[in-house]
């Protein structure tokens, strides 16, 4: 299963060491990340392959919107699926 | 591969724009719960939807948070249980409502739709008896909707059934006078109610159905609204296909969605319905819409062109993007669940006969409508039956939620909470139908050649 990670919030480093490191952990294969940043604004999206993970979709949710608060960021990690029913035919 | 403005579009639809599931609804055939005793009948009942929709709210969660799209409400619509309760031969039903209440409780779910008699053309013993159950029913239970039929295209208009609705409508206001006659809004009286409709107060299982089905209503009037602000002063033309491609979009989610329940559930999937329901929230008003189109205040003339336009190119744009698309589908305009909507009636511009002639273009009806608490029963029965007229004449689905709000006039304002809002009391016209609902009997089903 692909699922997308976005991440919205004040820049500030080791934004993407970090959630990449939380995704090493769980065994998750990062396959794509974009960034930008627009008038300080840090928008990160990245396209993960959850296929070896073992863990429960709600036990990374949750680990990554704890770890974003702490940094007051704005993290979801939401199934690919979704974006690919309303974007594409 | 996805383009980042495609994910952050879909974010902000989710985040800013109210974008929502707003029902995942199941289907449940209870037939086979028909039996000689009631108490035998309503633990059949219990025992069968607890046994269905056990998984129903977890699988909405589930969905919920892994697609991160939020589903508002998990609900079940069951057969009508005029005819689930008929072998009975019990002079009330209360006892089933409460049965159904307690299966709402048990599996978690928001409303069960389906306390219903389909009467357009006649009523049977078991059809009064459900009728005559509503004030209790409604007054008793806090999640059961009840709807009754009365009047289809092909059959005409049960104007017997229509005035005792009436009476009816106004023994639950009485019933529930303590709670600003909520017992109201969770009745729907219906021309051409459909099968598979989701959403509530109308939802039940019909006999055309199979023993279980999932259906899904979508919403998201603030999505379209957003979108329509990005072509200021545009032609018409292009205000029609934004909404299109919108709708698309939209429906495609619930389509997803849709397809995901089922498979998770093991139960078919049967439709989605493309409805843009709005809430009580700033900015998931279907009111504003048209506003934005351009009218200063919904329910000013122009009003009724520019929700025509809005509920066809919904349904344009919604229909392609899902393999079986059915149930109400369209833009909904209840009064007092759009805050447009609301503030439009309390400066007084959106007013009854108004609302009306919206009806005629819109996917449903007169829809949670406060109404001054001494309105005669007669002068309810009329307005349903004009409603009705409206269904009947022009083949369409039109449905009637009207609240007579006991011990509240004109001006005064009902407050139910939730996603039923608060309703303005908005006036009626004083001068009498008594007579014309006296009169009973059928108006026939009309002719649909020569079309004028």
């Amino acid at each position: 299963m692909k699922a997308i990670v976005t991440v919205i919030g004040k820049d500030q480093v080791g934004i993407i060491a970090g959630v990449c490191a939380l995704m090493a952990e769980r065994n998750i294969n990062v396959l794509d990340i974009s960034q930008t940043v627009m008038q300080e604004y840090f928008t990160m999206i990245m396209m993960v392959d959850l296929t070896l993970y073992s863990g429960s979709f709600e036990e990374l949710q949750s680990c990554l919107d704890v770890w974003g608060r702490e940094r007051n960021l704005s993290i979801r990690i939401q199934r690919e699926d979704i974006f690919e029913a309303m974007h594409r035919i | 591969m996805l383009n980042t403005g495609e994910i952050l579009q879909t974010i902000e639809m989710l985040d800013q724009q109210h974008l929502d599931i707003r029902t995942i609804t199941m289907g449940i055939n209870l037939l086979d719960c028909a039996d000689a005793d009631l108490d035998i009948c309503a633990e059949k009942i219990h025992e069968k939807i607890t046994r269905m929709a056990k998984d129903l709210v977890k699988t909405g969660e589930d969905i919920q948070s892994e697609f991160g799209i939020p589903i508002v409400n998990k609900r079940i619509s069951v057969t009508p249980i005029s005819l689930v309760a008929a072998s009975t031969g019990a002079d009330d039903y209360v006892k089933i409502a409460l049965a159904l209440e307690q299966a709402a409780q048990d599996t978690g779910v928001n409303f069960i739709g389906g306390f219903s008699a389909l009467v357009h053309k006649g009523m049977t013993a078991s059809d009064r008896v459900l009728i005559n159950s509503l004030p209790k029913a409604l007054s008793l239970t806090e999640h059961i909707c009840a709807s009754v039929n009365v009047a289809t295209t092909r059959a005409g208009i049960n104007m017997d059934a229509v005035g005792l609705m009436g009476e009816t409508i106004i023994r639950i206001a009485e019933e529930t006078a303590d709670r600003d006659s909520l017992g109201c809004a969770k009745l729907t009286v219906f021309a051409n109610a459909v099968e598979d409709n989701p959403f509530m107060a109308g939802a039940f299982h019909g006999t055309g159905e199979g023993d279980a089905v999932i259906n899904v209503g979508v919403s998201g009037p603030g999505v379209i609204h957003h979108a329509l602000r990005s072509i200021k002063g545009k032609r018409f033309d292009d205000v029609s296909e934004v909404i299109k491609k919108t709708a698309f979009k939209i429906t495609r989610m619930g389509e997803l969605v849709a397809q995901e329940a089922a498979r998770r559930l093991n139960v078919p999937f049967g439709i989605v319905d493309l409805s843009l329901a709005p809430t009580p929230a700033i900015g998931d008003s279907v009111a504003r819409i048209l506003e934005e189109m351009g009218l200063e205040t919904c329910g000013t003339h122009g009003t009724t062109a520019a929700l025509a336009l809005l509920n066809d190119a919904v349904k344009k744009g919604g229909v392609m993007a899902s393999s079986h698309v059915g149930g109400l589908s369209g833009a909904f305009i209840p009064v007092s669940e759009d805050e447009g909507m609301i503030a439009a009636s309390q400066k007084g511009v959106l007013n009854m006969d108004k609302l009306e002639a919206m009806t005629c273009v819109c996917s449903v009806g007169l829809d949670m409508i406060a109404v001054p608490g001494d309105t005669d029963a007669s002068t309810i029965a009329a307005i349903m039956a004009d409603e009705a007229a409206i269904g009947v004449i022009n083949n369409k689905t039109t449905a009637c939620r009207l609240i007579p709000v006991i011990g509240k006039g004109v001006g005064e304002v009902a407050v139910f909470g939730g996603l039923l809002g608060t309703a303005p009391v908005i006036p009626v016209h004083k001068e009498s139908s008594r007579d014309f609902i006296a009169r009973g009997g059928r108006i026939p089903a009309p002719l649909h050649s020569l079309r004028n």
